[in-house]
C-alpha cells in the first residue's frame, strides 16, 4: 500500500506510523496498553484525535500524564467496561494481543466500545521462527519475540493464518492487512505467513 | 486528618528555603450576616459565617491559574509554609506545594480553604453564637459537604476566581472536590481527587460512629456544653486513636512497630502501655486533643457520613453529566479506608460520560495517609497533569466564565 506521509517528526517505529495512517483526523481513539502514550500524543497533536489510553505499568502512566494523555491505570478489560457501545471510532491493540489472557474476549470488547479495531502482533508463522524450532529444537527467539520460554509474557501467540481463521470464525471483517518484516520493513501480502515478522490487521464486525 | 506525627517527614523545605513558600498567614472572610443567613442543606440557617483560608503565589492577570486545595477531617487552611520563623513544622501539605514542587507556586495561585463546622478559624460548634453570646455547642446546625463547598464558593467570588484551573484534596478533601465539580461544573477546569470516594462506605460510617460514641461517652462531654470547662479529652483521644488505625496499614504497622515493647524488655502483666504501637496511638490521641475540638469532630465526621454524591441526583453516571472538568483520580494501593475500588467507581462514571480522566493507583505500603508522605511518582503526576491543563486552558482562551 502507499503510505500517506505523516505530519510531525519522523517516527522510530514504522508500525506506529502505519497504524496512524489508518486513523482518520479527529477520530476518537482508545489505545490498549498505550505504554508511554507516544502514539496517542501524536494522534492528538498531529491529527486532532481524541485519545484515551489504558496501561498497566505505573511508570508508563506517569509518562502519559506528562504528555497530556488521559490514561487508565489497570487491566484493559476492566478499563474498557465502562465505555458505552461504539464510543470510539478506533480501538488499538499494539503487539499486546499475544499477552492477553483471553484474546477473544478482548477483541469482542474492543469491537463493542469501538467501531473498528487495529490489532498488531508478532507472526509466529515467520520463517525464522519455524526454522529455529525445526533445526535447533528450542523455543524460537527473535527481534519480535525476545523472551525465553520461562519468562515470556506471550501466552497466546498466533500466526497470520491463525488470525485470519479466527476472524472468519468470529464473523469479523478484515478491512486491511499490513505486513512488515521482523525489522519493520513493509512487504506485500505474498506468502505473508512466511515472510511477515509483524502483522497489522484492521477489523470490524461483519454485520 | 494529618500524618504529621506518623512518620518523620523527610522535609527538605526549611523555612525560607528555595522550595518553601516561606511565611504564610491565615486570612478570613465573613459573610451571611443576618438577616441574610446561609440556609444549610438540613434546612437550618447559619450566619454570620467566617471562613479561614490561605493563599500562596500570584493570581495571573487573566485569573486562570488558581488551584484550590481542600483538606481532610482534621486539617486546616495552613497547607504550606510557616506562620512564624520559629515554627517547628510547615503546613500540612508543604511537601507538594511551593516553588518547583508538584503544585508550583511560581506558576499557580494556590488557595487552601478551611471548612465550616471545623475549629480552625471558621465558624463551627466552638464559635460564639451571636444570638446567645455563648459557644454553639450542640446548638450548631448540622453542616454537610455541600454546605462547606457553598461557603467556599463565596470565598472564590471574593477572591475574584470565576473558574478554578484545578482543585485537589485527599480523603474528605476529595469529597469537597467532587461536590465542587458537580455543583459548579462551569467553575472547575480540572480536578484531582485523591484517596477518596463518591459515597462513604458502611465501614467508614462505622469507624466514625465508634469515634463519636467515644466522645459522647466521656462524662466531660456534657451534651457538648463543655466550653470553659474540662474538655472530653479522653473521648476525643480514643476517637483519634481509632481514626489513626484506619489511616495506616497492617504492613506499615508491622514494619514500624511489630510486637516491640516500649521502654521495657519483658511483659509487665498489667494494663500499662507496653507495646510500641500502644504508646504511639496514645501519643497521637493526646497530641490531637490539644489542637482539635471534640464537637467539631462530631460534626465533621457526621458530614462525611452523609456524603453521597449521587444522593438526590440519580446514578453516579448521571451525576457527572454536566461536568466539564478533566480528571486525575489517584488511589493508594494499601488504603483500606478508601480502597482503590471506590476510586474506580468514580472513574467508571466519569468515563461513561466521556470525561477525560486519568486514573492511577499509587503503589505504597503506607495506607490511607500515604498521600501526606513524600512520593515522587505522585508529585510528578500532579505536576504533569497541571501543566497540561494550564496549557490547554490557555490555548482555549483562559478563564471563560465572567466573574460572578
Amino acid at each position: 500500500m502507499i503510505l500517506p506521509r505523516r505530519k510531525g517528526p519522523a517516527k522510530l517505529r514504522l508500525d506506529y506510523e502505519l497504524m496512524e495512517s489508518l486513523i482518520d483526523d479527529g477520530a476518537k481513539v482508545l489505545d490498549l496498553g498505550c505504554g508511554d502514550g507516544q502514539l496517542l500524543a501524536d494522534l492528538i497533536g498531529y491529527k486532532g484525535c481524541e485519545g484515551r489510553g489504558i496501561e498497566i505499568d505505573e511508570a508508563a502512566v506517569l509518562e502519559c500524564v506528562k504528555r497530556g494523555v488521559a490514561v487508565y491505570h489497570g487491566d484493559m478489560l476492566e478499563g474498557m467496561e465502562c465505555y458505552r457501545d461504539g464510543h470510539f471510532d478506533v480501538v488499538i491493540l499494539s503487539q499486546t494481543l499475544q499477552q492477553t489472557m483471553d484474546p477473544p474476549r478482548v477483541i469482542r470488547e474492543m469491537l463493542r466500545v469501538g467501531r473498528r479495531a487495529i490489532i498488531s502482533f508478532p507472526n509466529f508463522g515467520h520463517w525464522a521462527v519455524r526454522f529455529q524450532l525445526l533445526w535447533t529444537g528450542r523455543m524460537p527467539r527473535s527481534y519480535a519475540l525476545p523472551y525465553h520460554w520461562y519468562n515470556t509474557p506471550n501466552v497466546h501467540l498466533c500466526t497470520v493464518k491463525d488470525f485470519e481463521e479466527f476472524c472468519e470464525r468470529e464473523k469479523l471483517r478484515i478491512v486491511e492487512e499490513i505486513f512488515l518484516t521482523a525489522r519493520y520493513r513493509p512487504i506485500t501480502g505474498f506468502l505473508a505467513n512466511w515472510r511477515a515478522g509483524l502483522a497489522i490487521f484492521q477489523i470490524q464486525r461483519a454485520t | 486528618m494529618s500524618i504529621d506525627d506518623v512518620i518523620p517527614i523527610a522535609d527538605g523545605s526549611r523555612f525560607g528555603g528555595a522550595d518553601s513558600v516561606g511565611l504564610a498567614q491565615t486570612q478570613f472572610i465573613t459573610f451571611a450576616e443576618p438577616p441574610g443567613e446561609m440556609v444549610l442543606e438540613c434546612g437550618q440557617k447559619l450566619g454570620p459565617v467566617t471562613l479561614a483560608y490561605e493563599t500562596y503565589g500570584t493570581l495571573a492577570p487573566r485569573r486562570d491559574n488558581a488551584v484550590l486545595v481542600l483538606h481532610a477531617l482534621s486539617g486546616d487552611a495552613h497547607v504550606a509554609g510557616y506562620h512564624s520563623p520559629g515554627d517547628r513544622k510547615p503546613g500540612w501539605w508543604d511537601l507538594f506545594i511551593g516553588p518547583g514542587k508538584a503544585i508550583d507556586t511560581t506558576k499557580y495561585f494556590v488557595v487552601c480553604s478551611n471548612i465550616i463546622g471545623g475549629c480552625k478559624g471558621s465558624t463551627g460548634p466552638s464559635s460564639v453564637n451571636a444570638a446567645t453570646g455563648r459557644p454553639y455547642g450542640m446548638a450548631f446546625p448540622m453542616v454537610t459537604i455541600s454546605d462547606m463547598v457553598r461557603a467556599q464558593a463565596v470565598l472564590a467570588d471574593r477572591l475574584g476566581i470565576a473558574r478554578w484551573l484545578s482543585m485537589t484534596g485527599g480523603s474528605m478533601g476529595g469529597f469537597q472536590v467532587l461536590e465542587w465539580v458537580v455543583r459548579y461544573p462551569e467553575r472547575v477546569a480540572s480536578a484531582m481527587p485523591i484517596a477518596t470516594t463518591a459515597r462513604l462506605s458502611a465501614q467508614g460510617i462505622a469507624f466514625d460512629e465508634v469515634g463519636r460514641q467515644a466522645i459522647m461517652a466521656d462524662p466531660n462531654w456534657r451534651g457538648g456544653d463543655y466550653y470553659g470547662r474540662e474538655a472530653p479529652r479522653a473521648g476525643l483521644a480514643i476517637a483519634r486513636m481509632i481514626g489513626h488505625i484506619t489511616y495506616l496499614s497492617d504492613e506499615q504497622m508491622h514494619t514500624k512497630f511489630g510486637r516491640r515493647l516500649q521502654d521495657r524488655d519483658r511483659f509487665g502483666y498489667d494494663f500499662k502501655t507496653e507495646f510500641e504501637v500502644e504508646s504511639y496511638l496514645r501519643y497521637q490521641g493526646d497530641s490531637f486533643v490539644r489542637r482539635f475540638d471534640a464537637n467539631s469532630y462530631l460534626y465533621i465526621t457526621k458530614s462525611m457520613d452523609y456524603f453521597d454524591l449521587a444522593a438526590g441526583r440519580g446514578s453516579l453516571v448521571e451525576v457527572f453529566q454536566r461536568v466539564r472538568a478533566e480528571f486525575l483520580v489517584l488511589s493508594i494501593s494499601s488504603d483500606w479506608l478508601f480502597p482503590t475500588y471506590q476510586s474506580k467507581e468514580i472513574v467508571r462514571a466519569l468515563k461513561a460520560n466521556g470525561i477525560p480522566t486519568t486514573f492511577l493507583e499509587l503503589q505504597s505500603p503506607y495506607g490511607h495517609d500515604a498521600f501526606f508522605l513524600p512520593n515522587p511518582q505522585m508529585s510528578a503526576t500532579i505536576a504533569g497533569f497541571l501543566e497540561n491543563v494550564l496549557r490547554r486552558v490557555r490555548a482555549s482562551g483562559g478563564a471563560e466564565v465572567p466573574s460572578s
